[in-house]
């Protein structure tokens, strides 16, 4: 490689080299990057008009982010969306984004170009934006919708201000399931109580099955064991101070939660951490596992005579002072975000969605879950979905699951490490809990 | 042109005299350009987010509001990192049984494939391929075949072996299971690297180390590894960078939990995500970018030194 600097051009050379010289091309590359750029920021400049003038020209749209991803809910939301461009003229766009994507991008999401509307959950996972005033209050879309919902629904939708961020659309509960083809055949009866329950793991494990089945790989799964034992053991307003920060977690009540767990460990399924809960949900399917505690929505993977066989049955109670009078039951639902159009088309489809008629046509096409306005039409829900129905109907408290009822940094970065950790080790509670609880006032701040 | 050849080539015969060499205006704008940009490009696009994750790693920042809103709060994250988060520890010792596995399993054993098939043996073709195929593949494809291979009741493995092993859920086994599959693809690559070196030796240094006597193994540590020098330098980076951003097979595999923690989990777990500890993130980033330079730096310098005193 000379030292030699490239030669400079002559004048007669250019001239006698018409075709394109390497000056040219370089030339023609940055013009060219320069137009792409402008274009592109030209176009972004017109995304980034203002909301007055977006609203302007958008009027008669109203735009929809969705984490609807699976096949079954995505067709249901849109038949729900035909059926509102019918009554009202305004068309949707929907834009769908894979479920666990949708959520692990909300924060950017939140606070770039959000749609109007968005499908989210309630809890303090909504209450958290709320907080950080990344949703908008929508006090008047509820004038209309308040005498549809019972209060804890209500609750459920109001951030920390009492102003209400949130519209339920549906909700479904967690509850142990079982076959009944199975019970019957090994004359099993459902347990009320904590010994009644360990006595039947006892004996399904002598006939030969996994008693409980359970799957932790995906992180999730146990968090729903650890909310129900809490609440059955320390009741309902422990835990969501627990959720909240506000209770310690190396007590003695949080203590008590783990080695009650423990009693049940031997029966549930070997090899835990490495199963997904659809993988559970097929050994019970296939008869290998007697009960799976999880949401009802492992009803999708059972299809024909199989989802007819399929029923539920309420946690046993541990504690005889809360008896079974809390679930947890999430809700999913709708916002509307701040940096959207917050235009009156996104409050009409807000409050389309929480009618009944919407509920009804979702729950058609989607009916593992169950509508949260009291009007929903329930003569023609499946047996499952009456009980479903009248399992949270009769709760007196509904938590929202772990991971939307505390902070989202704690529940995926502190609690799934944690009980996967408690599922490896079950012995060392006392390492656990003093280890959970430096995180939470780490992260808590207190 | 060839007028305009003689005079340059005249500078670059001559020794530099001192006598700069004129620019025209549209050369100082090309050199300018072809400079300036690839300078801007990097520097706001790795520099400036290297400097700006290392000032983040001292506030406790959480992505929402605006950077104003992130408060300063000096090595809290380092502390918390270092003492209370479980995670921590094992993803460092994970990181290194990865850079342990690789510089000694992984990238010897694709110098050895090299070396056989520079014999240039029947079939040498074939085996180049198959040995290179792995590396076409993505680590997320990887993922992918790893969960299959390995799965306790319709996997491979387990077929194979009639055996009932949790091989992805068994915290104690799992990270080996994977580095197997890592070294599988690892080795291919190497093996690529050190065939294009290898065929580079001049052929009259293995001549004179074969008429000398030299037995194969010896003659391979004497004369033909110290002429790979400037090839060993590229192996070791690639192996230490390799190891140091592994990352898209355990998130396939697991999501980097239970057994498969690597420090790059830990930094979009806290980051990317509904987490959003941008500044705990942060600091764990910083720990990484450390971890990284300090081997490369060491070897470099020490590969250097040496090559001046040669």
């Amino acid at each position: 490689m000379s030292d030699a600097l490239p030669p400079a051009p002559s004048p007669e050379g250019e001239a006698h080299n018409p075709s394109l010289s390497r000056r040219g091309l370089l030339a023609a590359g940055v013009v060219g990057a320069t137009a792409a750029y402008g274009l592109s920021a030209g176009g972004a400049a017109a995304r980034s008009l203002s909301p007055a003038l977006r609203r302007a020209l958008a009027a008669g749209t109203v735009s929809f982010g969705s984490n609807a991803s699976d096949p079954v809910p995505k067709k249901a939301y849109e038949n729900v969306f035909k059926a509102f461009t019918k009554k009202t003229g305004i068309s949707v766009n929907v834009n769908t984004v894979d479920h666990n994507t949708f959520q692990e991008q909300i924060n950017s999401y939140l606070q770039g170009r959000p749609q109007d509307v968005f499908t989210w959950f309630a809890g303090y996972r909504m209450q958290f934006f709320a907080q950080k005033g990344l949703l908008s209050p929508i006090d008047d879309v509820w004038t209309t919708l308040k005498p549809q919902f019972a209060s804890a629904f209500q609750n459920a939708s109001k951030g920390a201000d009492g102003k209400y961020y949130f519209v339920p659309i549906y909700a479904y509960p967690w509850a142990v399931h079982y076959r009944k083809s199975v019970f019957k055949q090994n004359g099993y009866t459902i347990p009320k109580t904590w010994a009644q329950f360990i006595a039947l793991c006892k004996k399904m494990k002598a006939d030969g099955l996994t008693p409980i089945a359970f799957t932790d790989k995906d992180g999730w799964p146990a968090m729903g064991t650890f909310d129900i034992i809490n609440m059955r053991i320390n009741g309902y307003d422990f835990h969501v101070r627990l959720m909240a920060g506000k209770a310690r977690w190396d007590g003695p009540q949080v203590r008590k939660v783990f080695n009650t767990w423990r009693q049940i460990l031997p029966y549930t399924s070997s090899g835990a951490l490495g199963l997904t809960w659809q993988e559970g949900a097929q050994q019970l399917l296939n008869k290998e596992a007697g009960m799976y505690m999880l949401g009802t929505f492992v009803g999708q993977q059972f299809t024909g005579a199989d989802a007819k066989d399929l029923d539920f049955f309420a946690y046993p109670a541990i504690n005889p002072k809360w008896g079974q009078d809390s679930i947890d039951a999430p809700i999913d639902g709708f916002c509307m975000a701040r940096k959207g159009s917050n235009s009156k088309e996104a409050k009409e489809l807000l409050r389309f969605l929480g009618s009944a008629a919407a509920e009804n046509i979702y729950l058609a096409s989607d009916p593992n879950n169950v509508g949260a306005n009291k009007n929903a039409n329930k003569s023609r829900y499946t047996a499952t979905q009456k009980k479903s129905a009248l399992l949270i109907a009769k709760s007196k408290h509904i938590a929202q699951y772990l991971d939307r009822d505390t902070r989202p940094d704690f529940a995926s970065t502190v609690m799934i490490p944690a009980l996967q950790q408690f599922l490896n080790n079950p012995n060392d509670v006392n390492g656990l809990v003093k280890s959970i609880q430096k995180q939470k006032v780490a992260i808590f701040g207190s | 042109m060839a007028t305009d050849i003689a005079p340059s080539a005249e500078v670059a015969g001559a020794h530099r005299t001192g006598r700069a060499v004129r620019l025209s205006a549209r050369d100082k704008l090309a050199l300018a350009l072809m400079v300036g940009v690839p300078l801007v490009v990097v520097g706001g696009l790795i520099w400036f987010p290297t400097f700006a994750s290392i000032f983040l790693s001292f506030t406790n920042w959480d992505g929402i509001g605006g950077i104003t809103t992130a408060q300063w709060i000096g090595t809290e994250n380092y502390n918390q990192v270092a003492t209370i988060y479980p995670p921590f520890w094992p993803a460092v010792k994970h990181n290194l049984i990865w850079l342990a596995f690789l510089t000694l399993v992984a990238t010897p054993f694709g110098l050895f494939l090299a070396y056989q098939l520079d014999k240039e043996l029947r079939g040498s073709r074939f085996y180049q391929s198959v040995f290179f195929l792995p590396v076409v593949l993505s680590f997320a494809i990887i993922g992918f075949i790893v969960q299959l291979m390995y799965s306790p009741t319709q996997g491979l493995v387990n077929g194979l072996l009639g055996t009932n092993t949790d091989w992805l859920g068994d915290p104690s086994i799992n990270l080996w299971a994977v580095l197997v599959l890592v070294g599988w693809r690892h080795a291919g690559y190497i093996m690529i690297l050190y065939l294009a070196g290898l065929k580079a030796i001049d052929p009259s240094l293995r001549e004179a180390a074969r008429v000398d006597g030299a037995g194969e193994w010896h003659a391979f540590r004497t004369v033909i590894f110290p002429a790979l020098r400037p090839i060993n330098i590229v192996i070791v980076v690639v192996t230490v960078i390799e190891a140091l951003r592994a990352f898209d097979i355990v998130y396939i595999v697991n999501k980097g939990r239970n057994g498969l923690e690597l420090l790059s989990i830990l930094v979009t777990n806290n980051i990317i995500g509904e987490a959003s500890r941008i500044g705990y993130g942060s600091a764990i980033a910083v720990i990484l970018i450390v971890v990284s330079i300090v081997p490369i730096i060491v070897f470099v310098w020490n590969s250097f030194q040496e090559s001046e005193q040669a």
